[in-house]
């Protein structure tokens, strides 16, 4: 029964966030930007741009030089993510993983503990800073919560109260078959899994579109190349006509 | 106006971040623009009654038609990153002229009508009904914001608070809510050609009195032709070249150059003005129709060429924009890019050592530069990224003995906004715009501390015009703004010119 409930729910919260993501990539897509804005100075061809955009996303470029606090910890918790969400795909990908992600596997064991300390600090800002306190909603505070309880409860089940992994592993990956195998209840894998799933439901709904929402800021993905190439909207060049 | 009360603030670092204070700046508010001023522009007259759901509609459209707005008000994290970027901010410690908090103004409005979240759990996003409070903080903060991107620089998606501030104008514009300072001058350049409603006759009469001043100083006959079919280059430049002090030292640059460079060029009294305060207002429609005169001057006038004066927002329309608005060039000389600015041909004439220069001649000064904002951030020259940087101390260097960069954290693409630009520059916000100033005050006086730093050149009218105002609050005389090309025009030494030494001799 309650197997199926957290199948049941994973499959519509897997909807929810591929299809309203989607949809905002598309409304992203689709708005035009009707005038060269790259914040200058900025890269003159598209590989350029290119290069600009992954210094963004992977090294946090612009924030690096804006605030070293926020960057230290900002940074820490993504890359911590990441090594954590490579981690998981073993419980997720049916059968065996391949030997790169067998090796990446122990780095995530202790990634969640700098992923939680990133959020901390990133949390301890909107505290401390009377600059962040100011601009910080409950949303905000939440948002950090729901993503330090995450990371605690999945510690929990690697250092302190172990859950069955092999028959989590088997309800997962069971899903993308439609088989519904039967879930461990030990009450930190429920609470994991349920915060996962709120955070897939209100991704597309909240500040998280920030991930998405990074490669089609004008400012960093657009060339500078305005006389050399001209630049206009459909909806500007009706006004020529 | 608010002059004499202003507490100047005393910062022991250009970058101070200074505590909170809310409510510093509120109901800081500029003239409202009259009925006519709207009129002109396309605006309903004043605020109309049903103005909710026409600046909502508005807000919509604006999402619907400009990408950056869309994007930057949904991907916004609250960092923080950006919170001791602004320049008004550092000088007011008004938290509302935070770049994050002055977008949220406009972003709890969008969040509540357009939002799932807003909508439903309006309290737990920060997301506020559209009342006439809010109208009027919105009025009074982003006519607090000077366009600058200053914050876009350091914010980890680009978010541009100039680009919500521009939204925002237009949607105030949209209800009849448009302010006077802006406003009052497009219409001048719908009508007139230029900001200052300079008419030809005056213009004419203006540049024959250079003709003859420059003559005076150095023997030689320079033109500083108008309306002149056939010339090669068409200068279009900010109209207070013609008129403003140091401005207008600079015009006497570029005729001197293109003298020397013997080149044949003209003004226009059509488009007798390269500022485009379209930007100001976030306006596409005026934006362009103002941008349209170039295009007519220049096919009027048979040029082969464009070359902007020195102004920074102007520079950043030409530059980035003009093609956009105004374009295709393809019956320009395709040798050139269009447009060019006048350092790049300076540049060019000083490389090629078509000029005789004397940096001597200046050696009364020790000069910094400003780099102005919308040049940094929102613009290039040359073919370089980082043009903008380079080819204006490049030409400074050549024509100075004595140049001092002023705090790293303070030039280039962090450079201060001079704290009027953006549509800022009105006496009505004197208050705002001398503590806005601050933190590039503070800059400078640590050049003139550390290296005697006596004079600041910038490229910039509104930078020239506004520091020539607030220098005197921070212990300079308003003549220690100097244009660039005033410092070209200083060293440069005419084919034929009297100079001193012969003098001596």
């Amino acid at each position: 029964m309650l197997s199926t409930i957290y199948a049941l729910l994973f499959y519509g919260a897997t909807i929810l966030i591929v299809v309203g993501v989607a949809a905002k990539i598309r409304k992203y897509a689709a708005t035009p930007a009707p005038l060269k804005i790259p914040t200058t100075p900025a890269p003159t061809t598209r590989g350029g741009v290119v290069l600009r955009m992954l210094r963004e996303v992977i090294f946090f470029e612009s924030l690096f030089k804006s605030n070293k606090w926020i960057w230290l910890f900002g940074w820490m918790f993504h890359m911590a993510l990441w090594l954590v969400i490579i981690r998981h795909l073993r419980y997720t990908i049916p059968g065996n993983t391949p030997w790169l992600l067998d090796f990446l596997q122990p780095f995530g064991k202790y990634a969640g503990f700098a992923m939680v300390l990133g959020l901390l600090g990133l949390w301890a800002r909107r505290f401390l800073v009377d600059r962040v306190r100011y601009i910080s909603n409950p949303s905000d505070h939440l948002i950090l919560a729901l993503l330090v309880a995450i990371g605690l409860s999945g510690l929990t089940m690697k250092f302190v109260a172990h859950t069955d992994v092999v028959a989590v592993k088997a309800f997962m990956s069971g899903l993308w078959t439609f088989k519904i195998n039967t879930l461990p209840t030990d009450p930190f894998i429920l609470i994991h899994l349920t915060l996962v799933l709120i955070l897939m439901i209100i991704f597309p709904i909240s500040k998280l579109l920030h991930a998405p929402g990074v490669f089609f800021s004008p400012s960093r993905n657009q060339v500078d190349n305005p006389r050399e190439q001209r630049h206009i909207a459909p909806w500007a060049a009706e006004l020529e006509k | 106006m608010a002059d004499g009360d202003t507490n100047i603030p005393k910062l022991d670092d250009p970058l101070q971040v200074p505590c909170i204070k809310p409510g510093a700046m509120e109901g800081l508010q500029p003239f409202l623009a009259s009925p006519e001023h709207n009129k002109a522009l396309g605006f309903p007259e004043e605020l109309v009654p049903d103005w909710k759901e026409k600046a909502l509609a508005k807000m919509k459209e604006l999402a619907d038609k400009n990408r950056a707005f869309q994007v930057y008000l949904d991907i916004c994290v609250k960092c923080g990153a950006c919170t001791d970027k602004c320049h008004y901010f550092l000088g007011t410690a008004d938290p509302k002229n935070m770049p994050v908090a002055r977008q949220d103004l406009l972003r709890s409005v969008y969040r509540r009508y357009f939002t799932f979240a807003g909508k439903y759990f309006p309290w737990l996003v920060g997301a506020r009904d559209l009342t006439k409070e809010v109208l009027d903080e919105w009025y009074s903060y982003y006519h607090q914001c000077s366009e600058c991107r200053r914050c876009s620089v350091f914010c980890p998606y680009g978010i541009d608070t100039a680009e919500i501030t521009m939204a925002a104008r237009d949607i105030l514009d949209a209800v009849g809510y448009g302010m006077k300072y802006s406003n009052e001058i497009i219409g001048k350049v719908h009508t007139v050609g230029n900001n200052l409603g300079l008419n030809p006759k005056a213009l004419a009469a203006t540049l024959e009195d250079l003709e003859e001043d420059i003559e005076d100083e150095t023997g030689v006959s320079v033109r500083l032709p108008i309306d002149e079919h056939g010339a090669d280059i068409l200068l279009v430049t900010p109209s207070a070249d013609f008129f403003a002090e140091p401005h207008i030292d600079g015009l006497i640059g570029y005729a001197k150059v293109f003298h020397q460079a013997g080149v044949s060029w003209t003004l226009s009294s059509y488009a007798s003005e390269a500022a485009n305060f379209g930007l100001f207002i976030g306006n596409y429609e005026n934006m362009r129709l103002v941008s349209q005169r170039i295009r007519k001057a220049a096919k009027d006038l048979g040029v082969k060429r464009i070359i902007f004066g020195e102004c920074g927002h102007a520079w950043r329309v030409a530059y980035s924009f003009l093609n956009t608005l105004a374009g295709p060039w393809d019956f320009l000389d395709p040798k050139y890019p269009v447009p060019q600015h006048i350092l790049e041909f300076t540049w060019n004439e000083i490389q090629q050592g078509n000029l005789t220069l004397d940096p001597s001649r200046n050696d009364h000064m020790t000069v910094t530069f400003h780099d102005s904002c919308n040049v940094a951030r929102g613009s290039r020259m040359g073919d370089m990224p980082g043009g903008q940087f380079e080819i204006p101390r490049n030409v400074i260097k050549a024509v100075c003995n004595n140049f001092v960069d002023m705090d790293q954290d303070t030039i280039h693409e962090s450079t201060l906004c001079c704290g009027g630009g953006g549509g800022l520059l009105t006496d009505d916000l004197m208050d705002l715009r001398i503590k806005g100033a601050s933190p590039r005050m503070t800059a400078l006086q640590k050049t003139t501390e550390e290296s005697g730093v006596t004079h600041m050149a910038a490229i910039c009218a509104i930078c020239k015009t506004q520091f020539s105002k607030v220098m005197p609050k921070y212990g300079y005389d308003m003549d220690s703004i100097v244009s660039v090309h005033q410092l070209v025009s200083n060293a440069i030494i005419l084919d034929g010119q009297e100079t001193d030494d012969d003098a001596d001799e």
